[in-house]
């Protein structure tokens, strides 16, 4: 028994209301996302229920009921405002998944700031283009990352503390710094939930255009209502299930499908917090009976090339339903989950702008493998002209998306974004940085095919005058952007050039080289300088 | 063969531990499950052993599992005749 009838069913009668009235919401009243994960689930008598169970690297488990949960949220929200943190301001969150990430977001919604979770892989210069346009008023990290946060206090004026979540207290802190050990702290009872409304910022998502620097998409409290019904219908979430989405928080899907959704629905969620192993994944579902596992085609197709041999080693038998997000999940993906687990993962499409999901497939709808499925109820989708802007009515058209008896199909992006392990990356952003490299003239960043990430970043490279192509400088380079971005933008390929495609005015043509990686038609070429 | 262990291990908390990261790392110390190496830097340290020793690893080889600590980067090392 699903919690969606069928589809059909479900479009027909649907309306948002739906979701308001199952969360006990009135439109005008508070709501405060962080009060629905754990407040209200105790309230409604669930309070000794699982909400959190973490495991570490080195194999050590930590249990949080709700009520704990509810109590420790409490304790973090006290804590931030008694630093003089203020309702309104942004609070970055940037950490590995350790239980103080999942916390510390609902201690900043609890006290009415804005939660902005940054990737914990981030080098300095990504956390300093985010921070300064956010203009961000506290950081909370860890010992091991807070070197990247202590070199952009000058970068970033309006931030004016940096908490420490594991400081052991070897060193001494530095300016602005203070140390939090969250379960050591008192636990309160109570504290007093900001009262946010429908419209009340909540989470700021940071996201890489073509052009220009990455840009936020901040949304609301009132998002809530689409995380909750779509983690109830799309990931099939009830009562006695063991949740797992493997997306980091740093990442919309680890906010929306990580912490808002499920813990809304009541319902326990397990948290790996280790590096990518097939046999480590395998053994956390078996140890911890997951019944529920939301995904990415990457970490799939990365399973996939382990082979099918590994996976008999488990019991599995625990999983009864599989989701994924982050690119397009290809049909061969869909058909080896099948093969190996009995069970086929079901693609959903949506992005950090939407905040919940927005054309998905469903427990009640057939998979057709290789289509992100059909509109959630309560969404209309359509496929417009890219110049017009208006709904395409011909059938038989090849664009980006296409339709086929109602189900929705990736078919490409025209744009120069890298979906790379399901991160969208900017080539603008690495070839500013790249720029940055003693040995850079100029450079073109573009996305070459992977066949597990989908798109890697390769970089063609022009050398300034007494810098020679070599291995040893490929190497730097690739460090140099690792440290500076994060390792999703370091270029895993770099083609030194003697020149680069270019406009007549002077633009770099990427698509020029982009077409190349791809094997596509170079199209028109007639503005080419060298042409 | 200690050469070659001190030169990874040095390489590795060289390139990967923050400044200020403390944390111990030995022979055994696993790199990729333990979060201190993740599978995009996996890149640039399977191009760092092939430009220092000139070797061509195959994707097939550069499995997580290969890399999951200096000694087992040694091991795979040996299969290059790398010692």
């Amino acid at each position: 028994m699903t919690n969606m009838r069928t589809y059909e069913e479900e479009v027909r009668d649907f309306n948002w209301g739906i979701s308001e009235k199952e969360l006990g919401y009135k439109p005008g009243a508070d709501i405060n996302i962080a009060a629905y994960c754990s407040d209200r689930v105790c309230a409604m008598g669930k309070g000794n229920k699982l909400a959190l169970i973490w495991e570490g690297h080195a194999g050590e488990v930590k249990r949080f009921t709700f009520n704990d949960m509810r109590l420790l949220t409490n304790s973090f929200a006290q804590y931030l405002v008694n630093l003089g943190l203020k309702p309104g301001e942004r609070v970055c969150l940037f950490m590995d998944k350790v239980p103080e990430l999942y916390f510390g977001f609902q201690a900043i919604l609890k006290m009415g700031g804005i939660a902005q979770p940054l990737f914990s892989a981030f080098g300095s210069e990504s956390l300093i283009t985010r921070l300064a346009d956010a203009g961000t008023a506290a950081v909370i990290t860890q010992k091991k990352h807070v070197a990247k946060v202590r070199v952009l206090l000058n970068d970033v004026p309006t931030l004016r503390r940096i908490i420490i979540v594991d400081d052991d207290g070897l060193k001494p802190l530095r300016e602005k710094e203070v140390a939090l050990h969250m379960e050591k702290e008192p636990r309160l009872e109570s504290f007093p939930i900001y009262p946010s409304k429908a419209e009340t910022p909540s989470v700021l998502h940071y996201t890489s255009g073509t052009t220009g620097k990455p840009k936020g998409a901040q949304h609301v409290h009132y998002s809530l209502i689409s995380q909750y019904i779509s983690a109830k219908y799309v990931l099939d979430l009830k009562e006695d299930d063991v949740y797992w989405c493997t997306a980091d928080p740093g990442w919309v899907t680890g906010t929306s499908y990580g912490i808002i959704g499920p813990w809304a629905n009541g319902v326990t969620q397990c948290v790996l917090d280790a590096g990518f192993k097939a046999e480590s994944w395998y053994r956390f579902i078996e140890a911890h009976k997951v019944t529920v596992w939301y995904s990415a085609p990457t970490a799939i197709r990365s399973l996939m090339k382990e082979g099918d041999e590994i996976v008999k080693k488990f019991d599995l038998s625990c999983l009864r339903h599989l989701c994924s997000v982050g690119e397009p999940l290809n049909a061969e993906a869909v058909l080896w989950s099948k093969k190996v687990f009995g069970l086929m993962f079901h693609d959903t499409f949506w992005q950090t702008e939407t905040g919940s999901m927005m054309v998905t497939n469903y427990p009640t709808m057939k998979i057709k493998p290789g289509s992100m499925g059909k509109p959630f109820p309560g969404v209309t989708a359509t496929v417009v002209d890219l110049k017009t802007h208006e709904p395409i009515t011909k059938a038989g058209i090849v664009g980006l998306i296409a339709i086929k008896e109602g189900y929705f199909w990736f078919v490409g992006r025209d744009d120069d974004v890298i979906n790379t392990a399901g991160h969208l990356v900017g080539p603008f952003e690495i070839e500013s940085a790249l720029l940055e490299h003693e040995a850079v003239a100029e450079s073109a960043v573009v996305g070459k095919p992977d066949p597990v990430n989908m798109e890697v970043v390769k970089a063609f490279i022009a050398l300034k005058p007494g810098f020679q192509a070599s291995k040893m400088l490929e190497l730097d380079i690739m460090n140099f952007i690792r440290k500076k971005l994060s390792p999703l933008a370091m270029p895993q390929e770099i083609e030194f050039v003697p020149g680069l495609p270019k406009t007549r005015s002077g633009k770099i043509m990427r698509r020029v080289l982009r077409a190349q990686e791809w094997g596509e038609e170079i199209g028109d070429t007639s503005t080419l300088e060298n042409d | 063969m200690a050469e070659l262990k001190d030169a990874i291990l040095d390489y590795v908390k060289k390139e990967y531990l923050e400044e200020d990261d403390d944390r111990e790392i030995s022979y055994d110390t696993p790199l990729i499950s333990g979060g201190i190496v993740d599978s995009f830097s996996m890149v640039s340290l399977k191009r760092f052993l092939e430009t220092k020793y000139s070797i061509q690893i195959p994707d097939a080889k550069a499995t997580p599992e290969a890399f999951d600590s200096v000694n087992n980067i040694l091991k795979m090392l040996e299969e290059f005749n790398v010692r």
